[in-house]
């Protein structure tokens, strides 16, 4: 490659001038969402780890309370269903924003956030009452592992929780402009995907966790 | 029925004034949601009614259960293909899911190795070379 001129040749004339950084954008227009995508991923792997944690650390009770004994499946199901509500309640808020009409899109946000809300009160009562038993974190590797798995999950519903009330909000300020879209669709993907991660956590850690 | 109403209007709109390049379906998120309801009854069901006797059986068919759903809530609730985002997104998806497999596999693997021989026989000082 030739040096950089900054002069113009004479004859060039009244042409383009000089620019030096790209004048289309390269990026995909949806970028933020392939973003959003491999954020996600990452936090994917963090989950890994802690399922992997729980995979080793799972039967080693101590002499404490085994899974059979302390993990309430009914709980549990409740649970489930509720984050898989939730779930289907996003899709339906997603559908109503493709549609343009903001205030039947925010009446399934609230539902949504309502459920979401509703499956971490449950699982706090559930710490709360694992804790009460004498059955806390420092009691053995088992609950140990469960507590920091399952607390990490209960702490990324929270997040979107906050963040869904965050978005709501700039929803009733803003409207429904591209930019708010765009957030939507990145809760949207977050969200099913704490639901894709509980999937894991309750066939591993509690379905597996009670088998004798 | 309102199901094919919804879906054409989703189509409709989703093409004309979002570049999200994600056309939601009212059909799409039923059939994902009710096949999610089915794959998790299932193995609710097993373990909670005691169908299966063998452990070891009951724990692969509840694994095997939930790789399936998170197919399932792949396809239907995150709208994964291989063509979203030209591509990217499933090498991403498939970048990590090698890094899963491998994370889960070798972490219980190497672990459950290290767990036998270290059984407490081992620790006497009698057996030590």
């Amino acid at each position: 490659m030739s040096e950089i001129s900054t002069t113009y040749p004479a004859s060039a004339g009244p042409t383009q001038p000089l620019v030096f950084h790209e004048t289309t954008e390269s990026h995909t227009p949806n970028g933020t969402l392939l973003g959003f995508w491999i954020y996600l991923m990452s936090d994917c792997l963090i989950f890994a780890c802690l399922f992997a944690v729980y995979g080793v650390l799972g039967r080693e009770y101590a002499g404490g309370p085994t899974g059979a004994e302390v993990l309430e499946l009914p709980a549990v199901a409740v649970n489930t269903a509720l984050l898989l509500l939730s779930s289907i309640t996003y899709g339906f808020a997603v559908l109503e924003m493709q549609r343009d009409r903001q205030s039947p899109m925010m009446l399934w946000l609230t539902i949504t956030g309502l459920l979401g809300a509703c499956f971490i009160t449950l699982e706090l009562r559930e710490f709360a009452h694992l804790v009460s038993i004498g059955a806390g974190p420092q009691r053995s590797a088992f609950l140990s592992s469960f507590f920091t798995l399952v607390g990490t999950h209960g702490l990324h519903v929270t997040c979107g929780i906050i963040w869904l009330i965050v978005l709501m909000s700039q929803v009733a300020k803003k409207g429904l402009i591209p930019a708010n879209k765009r957030r939507l669709m990145c809760l949207s993907m977050f969200w099913h995907f704490l639901d894709v991660v509980w999937v894991g956590v309750f066939s591993f850690v509690y379905l597996m966790g009670v088998l004798p | 029925m309102s199901a094919h109403d919804d879906t054409q209007h989703a189509h409709d709109d989703g093409h004309g004034h979002d570049d999200l390049g994600i056309h939601a379906t009212f059909g799409g998120y039923m059939t994902g949601f009710v096949l999610a309801v089915i794959l998790t009854v299932i193995p609710f069901w097993l373990v909670m009614g005691h169908v299966i006797e063998k452990s070891s059986t009951a724990a692969v068919v509840i694994l095997a259960l939930a790789a399936v759903q998170i197919v399932v809530h792949m396809i239907y609730f995150l709208h994964m293909n291989a063509k979203s985002e030209g591509g990217w997104n499933m090498l991403a998806l498939v970048f990590t899911i090698v890094l899963v497999v491998i994370t889960l596999s070798g972490s219980i693997w190497i672990m459950y190795h290290l767990n036998s021989n270290m059984m407490p026989s081992m620790m006497d000082p009698a057996n030590l070379p």
